[in-house]
């Protein structure tokens, strides 16, 4: 049962990657976008993530409860020592659901409000993945370091450190490029397709470039990320299927297809985090000294794993159909209107 | 300000911020579902437009439920990381559930707000009702995780160390079903209440009169049953905490002394230097009776509990005394309402008799913060009554009076915001909704 647990908790934190990642992604490509056309990336948007996006950042509530129940200890040595970043990353996911939700809720449309809220909304959607990628860079940096003394080393420099800040915008950028991506097939005009493609085309680089500069921070850092990724089968071909994909993807989008490009994006993602992880599994936090906590190790008793392992495989027997339906109702009824 | 007490002002102003958009998320799709309903059935617009001008509300309510509620799970553990790393498991499993209920609930939502006229009306419909059992059914699982810290259960703990821990049990824990029947129509009632005041001072103010009158009529049915009701479910709450939480019914009394034919305390300051109430209506034997069901078997005082594990009795006791005063307004101001239903219908219009609602908007949302400060000060200084102390579980971080203000001042903004954009859907019902 601690292997569904597991699972469970791999497939949240992945999809709220993915689908809460690519929302996020809308808001980056919106702030990106000159002020001519943003009017239309948001109408294009609002359409696309309108009905879903509520649902795509339960992914993370699931990630965080299964987090507390499961693995206590961890959880609560990353609330300690990455206070700062998840509060951070708190604050943009509220500024970020507020402003998107009034925007549309506002029953004024016209005035000087809408731009506070589109303003609030696109900052915010840069920050949040930011700071969420600076987390997950921390956890396995090393630099977590529970025997420190003084405020800063504790609190501050726990994440605060070249490699977590740039796993934090190589996030941001997949974000944008997921976004992009799946703009494409939600735009109606071609003129717009070629907007969002030119974006998918920016994005793309920019990731790529915060990618090598991920490497270079790692090894500046001492964290083994190399080694980690081309060190073993596994992960070495994983990440040679994300980089076949892309290549496959860019053929396919110059053939004009849509929505195969979408899965491959997120079978990208999919590859960049298994081969990631794949190393250092089950350990979750790497910390400073050595003492890793591990997902295998640090969980919590049995009696509570087997309960929150069936609590989930029923709740998701409940959510998955219901949200593929939500998905593809909206999905079917926007292409009928087309 | 010390770092404990911000920890603990920045939770109770996170709980009290979220506690509000969550009553209104359980109780609206409700309201919303009775007029759709109505609506299919008549076939009479104005239950459409009463029905899409609610989720409106319903959406702008809910998004910002769903994002405090997001920043509580996060906060358990960065305000409170011992408290989460041996509770955690203990009492998780509401919280997985809820987690699942609220997943459902934000699916439903999507359906229900971006599916009219595209789907079945009566699945539409039905979207509606998931979105209220689900949002009923995440209420009744977080106040049941709550319970569990007034009355833990589920494990042993034996020196220092939680063993043979058992989820269910825990979740079932003694207090569970009297707190959540209590939080649950409490949220009726306040919601009812609110939407029904707000409707009542468009009436009074003559603005499109119909469509206010049979929105009011929904809201106020469920606000004064619920307002009838709660003080039945009050007094299983108070006999449970006088059996498992003396000190906290003894702060909420101010009932210093243990002796026979205690007295029912109304009002009063309490003076905890001298042990006494201070202007207090003193009704003696009535404490007895609703604790024991007879006026003379003492109940048990503060004289009881030693000092250092007794809650704030004056915050308790005044926050206590708040939610009974509007408990008992609202409740008779229910009555009234189904008086004049049944033998005096010409009062519903009077300007007297609307007063009375548009007066009572903000107060079953008082009574909800006052009657969580009763349970939550009441059961201090423990987190998890008898077990942990709230001063162990503090994060050890330093600096938190900085994240205070922070949460402060953003609070602050979100609901005036909220308020704001409420106001402006009000004003937009003459164009979007009720153009008679």
């Amino acid at each position: 049962m601690l292997y569904v647990v597991i699972i469970f908790l791999f497939f949240s934190i992945l999809l709220y990657f993915l689908l809460g990642g690519a929302d996020f992604g809308a808001g980056i490509i919106e702030l990106f976008t000159s002020t001519d056309n943003k009017s239309r990336t948001r109408r294009t948007m609002y359409k696309a993530i309108g009905p879903i996006w509520e649902a795509n950042h339960m992914w993370l509530i699931i990630a965080v409860v299964i987090m507390f129940v499961g693995f206590p200890v961890i959880y609560s040595d990353m609330c300690t020592y990455l206070h700062i970043p998840l509060l951070i990353m708190l604050l943009g996911i509220t500024a970020r659901g507020t402003a998107f939700s009034f925007r549309n809720y506002d029953a004024i449309k016209d005035d000087k409000m809408q731009d506070l809220y589109n303003y609030i909304f696109v900052y915010s959607s840069f920050i949040t993945p930011l700071f969420l990628g600076i987390v997950a860079g921390s956890v396995i940096s090393r630099q977590i370091d529970p025997g420190a003394i003084d405020y800063l080393s504790t609190y501050i420099f726990s994440w605060l450190n070249w490699f977590s800040v740039m796993v934090g915008f190589f996030t941001v950028a997949l974000c944008g490029f997921l976004a992009a991506i799946y703009l494409i097939g939600e735009a109606k005009e071609q003129f717009d397709v070629k907007r969002f493609t030119k974006k998918a085309v920016i994005m793309n680089a920019v990731a790529v470039g915060f990618g090598g500069l991920v490497f270079i921070a790692a090894e500046h850092e001492n964290v083994h990320l190399a080694h980690w990724i081309f060190g073993n089968p596994v992960s070495l071909i994983a990440v040679i299927a994300a980089s076949l994909s892309l290549v496959l993807l860019w053929y396919l989008l110059s053939k004009g297809n849509t929505k195969v490009i979408r899965i491959l994006a997120a079978f990208q993602v999919t590859m960049i985090l298994v081969s990631v992880s794949y190393r250092h599994f089950p350990n979750i936090i790497m910390v400073k000294g050595g003492h890793n906590l591990s997902l295998l190790k640090d969980h919590a008793p049995m009696a509570t794993i087997n309960d929150l392992g069936w609590g989930l495989l029923l709740g998701s027997l409940l959510i998955l159909p219901a949200l593929g339906y939500l998905f593809y109702s909206f999905q079917t009824k926007q292409s009928r209107a087309n | 300000m010390n770092d404990f007490i911000a920890a603990r002002s920045q939770m109770a102003l996170s709980l009290g911020f979220h506690i509000i958009y969550s009553c209104i998320g359980m109780v609206m799709p409700v309201f919303m579902a009775i007029s759709n309903y109505k609506y299919i059935k008549t076939k009479d617009p104005l239950y459409k437009h009463i029905t899409q001008a609610w989720s409106k509300g319903v959406a702008i309510f809910f998004a910002t439920g769903a994002v405090s509620g997001t920043m509580l799970s996060f906060e358990l553990g960065l305000l409170w990381p011992k408290f989460m790393e041996h509770a955690g498991p203990i009492f998780g499993m509401p919280f997985s559930l809820e987690g699942v209920a609220f997943f459902i609930e934000a699916i439903a939502l999507g359906f229900f707000l971006y599916g009219w006229d595209k789907f079945n009306k009566w699945f539409h419909w039905f979207t509606g009702i998931v979105v209220g059992v689900s949002g009923v059914v995440s209420g009744i699982l977080v106040v049941s995780a709550n319970s569990w810290m007034n009355s833990p259960a589920g494990f042993d703990y034996v020196n220092g160390q939680y063993t043979n821990i058992d989820p269910i049990k825990a979740m079932f824990n003694a207090a569970w079903f009297s707190e959540a029947l209590h939080m649950t129509i409490a949220a009726f009632a306040a919601t009812g209440f609110a939407v029904a005041g707000i409707h009542a001072l468009m009436i009074f103010r003559k603005k499109n009169v119909t469509f206010h009158t049979k929105s009011f009529k929904i809201a106020i049915a469920f606000g004064a049953v619920a307002a009838i009701l709660q003080p039945l479910s009050g007094d299983l709450s108070a006999k449970g905490a006088a059996q498992r939480q003396p000190a906290k019914l003894a702060a909420m009394e101010a009932h210093f002394h243990t002796e026979p034919y205690s007295k029912l305390l109304i009002g009063g300051i309490p003076d905890t230097v001298n042990k006494k109430v201070n202007y207090g209506i003193e009704l003696p034997g009535l404490l007895s009776f609703l604790v024991h069901d007879d006026f003379k078997t003492p109940v048990n005082g503060l004289d009881k509990i030693p000092q250092k594990d007794q809650p704030n009795v004056p915050v308790t006791h005044y926050a206590f005394q708040l939610m009974v005063a509007i408990g008992m307004f609202l409740l008779a101001i229910g009555l009234l309402y189904f008086f004049a239903l049944w033998k005096k219908r010409e009062w519903l219009n009077k300007s007297w008799f609307l007063k009375l609602f548009i007066a009572a908007t903000p107060l079953g949302f008082i009574a909800v913060e006052a009657g969580w400060t009763v349970t939550e000060v009441g059961r201090q200084p423990w987190i998890i009554q008898g077990v942990m102390r709230t001063s162990e579980a503090v994060t050890p971080m330093p600096g938190i009076h900085y994240s205070f203000y922070l949460f402060t001042l953003i609070y602050f903004t979100l609901s005036l915001a909220v308020v704001f954009l409420l106001s402006r859907q009000i004003k937009m019902v003459p164009e979007l909704y009720d153009h008679n």
